[in-house]
């Protein structure tokens, strides 16, 4: 470990990387900021730039920085315009816009910044501590295992989409997953469902529908429906904390950032979930006189969702980079850049590629830091964005989405694709159907069914699911995933709804 | 019948379709060395599809309750929203797209930006300009000396 250690220490201090983490978070809190532009748009629309730079330790490490970046943004404009930049940070608006208003919004961003960083802190010592240790688990496993965890990945993104929403959650992802076979594939080196069309030989592009279906569809929204942004002017001040306010946040954050991080590795929770569970359990667990506070403006409830967020973020990269296995729609997004760099995520990565794994995990230290420093005198600044006019800021993001799918393909099709499924994920949206799992199908579907093929072949049919009981163990709780959440949806259908949407 | 009823009946459409190209017609012009094989290119698309109708049907019935979530855009209401801007906004994508190679990237970018923003009632022209021109440049510079991707600057009419 320390060996890993001192690699990614000394592959993440280069020049290059330094600049690539300063660069990812600055752009990252800039756009972020932004209303209705969440993390996914942004590192979608980031890729083109990722993946053109060649070095997959750079890419992912400007990619991993806009990431956070963006939540530290989405939280700026959450507590300044109680207008959430990204889904993740709406939790933090409960209790941040309230101080914002009293004239705390100093304050309320100091404690956001000093939360985020100690959350993503944390959230990567953790991150340090188990991914190397579920990557030697994970190195047992035989493609009918990976099979089955990529079924298990996948119902449970669709059970966490909230009730009344797994059919829709399933619809969307078998959905993804036929679009992953459109196209020729390795294994049978056959074209399947191209319809004759020259163009869909190599099968929909990645950045295209990442593109079609988070960042225009957003753009869309905000043309349709142009939100107020509208805060108080006044000059942003007193960035301080009292001892006595750090004494209560402290037992918060550090709760917070590791309930957090254990939310973040489950699939299909993230950010968002962890922000409003951290929230609801301070809520909860908080003395009577000062549940009375929360969501006028207590410190303690806006400690809980920022560390939270943050450490969630930083949980989903145990998935992607032990297993290959992304769990929410921007670490799907990362893995597609990453096979587009020609690097496997799973757990060989640390054996073949030690220096990426370790350098991502250093660059996150020094991405909260950056974060930290730069953004804490920053603030007063950097909120000045918000004052850009959308009347510029659309048309640059509609431009910005055409030209990623463009320099992606260098194919002008490309950009038909883009707005005909665009339009499409618009109609989707309004419908309440959930895109991420779409998306995340779409990319497990290819490593899913060369799986499934090769345990096929292995056991020369389907005998390997029952004659495996591991694979036969994470099946059935694939089953049970998709099937308690029905059931118990149908016992209490006054249930309240679940947020499980846009992180 | 609501929206996402509706959308259903059309995935289902679709699933079918999928599923119909997967049941009968892959199956036949496969090579025999292929049919010993225990998996075929149709099998997993043919779990698929069923598995999707299954889905469709679930929703198109109305088997499981959703929730109605308050949205943040009400699509019943979609005429009180600035929808003639939208629609605009997505042609002019469709006619960037189409004129992207013979217009050449300055032109047609400069002009996207311009339009872009004069669609969304934008009439500062002294303020529109040079910000469409500046940026225009400033991508091209970035994508073609930084990035290195070769993107035809002026139109084809003059050897771009």
């Amino acid at each position: 470990m320390l060996e890993g250690l001192l690699i990614g220490l000394q592959t993440a201090f280069s020049i290059q990387n330094l600049l690539m983490v300063i660069a990812g978070c600055l752009i990252g809190t800039f756009i972020g900021m932004l209303p209705g532009l969440g993390p996914m748009s942004i590192i979608a629309i980031m890729i083109p730039v990722a993946i053109s730079m060649g070095d997959p330790s750079a890419a992912l490490i400007l990619l991993a920085g806009v990431y956070y970046g963006a939540i530290f943004g989405g939280s700026t404009s959450s507590i300044l315009l109680n207008a959430p930049g990204v889904a993740g940070t709406v939790a933090s608006s409960f209790d941040g816009y309230p101080m914002a208003r009293q004239g705390k919004a100093g304050k309320a961003l100091t404690i956001a910044a000093i939360a985020s960083f100690a959350g993503g802190t944390l959230g990567a010592v953790l991150l340090m501590i188990f991914a190397p240790a579920l990557s030697s688990v994970a190195l047992l496993f035989h493609s009918a295992e990976y099979f089955a965890l990529m079924v298990v990945g996948l119902s449970a993104i669709a059970a966490f989409a909230g009730s009344g929403q797994v059919a829709k959650a399933i619809i969307m992802t078998t959905l993804g997953l036929i679009m992953a076979t459109v196209g020729e594939g390795a294994l049978f080196n056959l074209p399947r469902f191209t319809m004759g069309i020259m163009d869909l030989q190599s099968g929909f592009g990645f950045i295209t529908l990442a593109m079609a279906m988070f960042a225009l569809p957003e753009a869309l929204f905000l043309v349709l429906k142009p939100k107020d942004l509208k805060g108080d002017d006044g000059e942003i001040k007193d960035l301080r904390v009292t001892k006595d306010e750090a004494k209560a946040i402290a037992p918060v954050i550090g709760r917070q950032s590791v309930q957090g991080f254990f939310i973040g590795v489950l699939p299909g929770a993230g950010a968002t979930i962890a922000s409003f569970l951290g929230y609801a359990v301070e809520r909860n667990i908080a003395p009577k006189e000062e549940q009375e506070e929360f969501g006028k403006g207590s410190i303690k409830g806006l400690a809980a969702p920022e560390s939270a967020n943050n450490a969630a973020c930083t949980g989903s990269f145990v998935p992607l980079l032990t297993l290959g296995i992304p769990g929410s729609g921007t670490t799907a997004i990362l893995l597609g850049a990453l096979i587009a760099l020609n690097v496997t995520p799973g757990p060989r990565l640390m054996i073949d590629e030690p220096q990426i794994f370790w350098a991502v995990i250093m660059s996150m230290f020094i991405g909260n830091l950056v974060l930290l420093i730069l953004n804490l005198p920053l603030i007063p600044y950097i909120a000045k964005v918000l004052a850009v006019p959308r009347n510029y800021l659309i048309p640059f993001i509609l431009f910005f989405t055409l030209m990623g799918a463009y320099i992606g393909q260098n194919n002008a099709t490309e950009l038909l694709i883009l707005v005909g499924f665009g339009v499409c994920a618009t109609a989707l949206k309004f419908a309440d159907y959930p895109l991420a799992p779409l998306l995340i199908g779409f990319i497990l579907g290819g490593m899913m069914e060369d799986n499934f093929a090769r345990s096929m072949q292995l056991y020369d049919g389907i005998a390997f699911i029952w004659e495996r009981p591991m694979t036969l163990g994470l099946l059935v709780i694939a089953a049970l995933l998709v099937l308690l959440p029905s059931y118990r949806a149908r016992r209490a259908r006054a249930r309240a709804a679940g947020v499980a949407d846009g992180d | 019948m609501a929206l996402d009823r509706w959308i259903a009946l059309i995935l289902l459409g679709v699933c079918l379709t999928y599923g119909y190209a997967a049941w009968f017609t892959m199956d036949g012009s496969l090579p025999p060395f292929m049919q010993r094989n225990p998996i075929w290119p149709s099998t997993f698309p043919k779990v698929l599809s069923v598995l999707g109708a299954v889905a469709c049907v679930i929703i198109l019935l109305g088997l499981e309750k959703s929730e109605v979530k308050e949205a943040d855009i009400d699509y019943r209401r979609l005429g009180e929203y600035h929808l003639g801007q939208a629609i605009s906004l997505l042609v002019l994508m469709v006619v960037y797209a189409l004129c992207l190679r013979p217009v050449g990237f300055l032109i047609a970018t400069s002009s996207f930006l311009i339009l872009g923003s004069f669609i969304l009632g934008e009439r500062k022209w002294h303020i529109m300009l040079p910000v469409a021109f500046i940026a225009t440049g400033a991508v091209w510079y970035l994508v073609q000396e930084v990035l290195g991707i070769y993107m035809r600057p002026l139109p084809g009419l003059f050897g771009g």
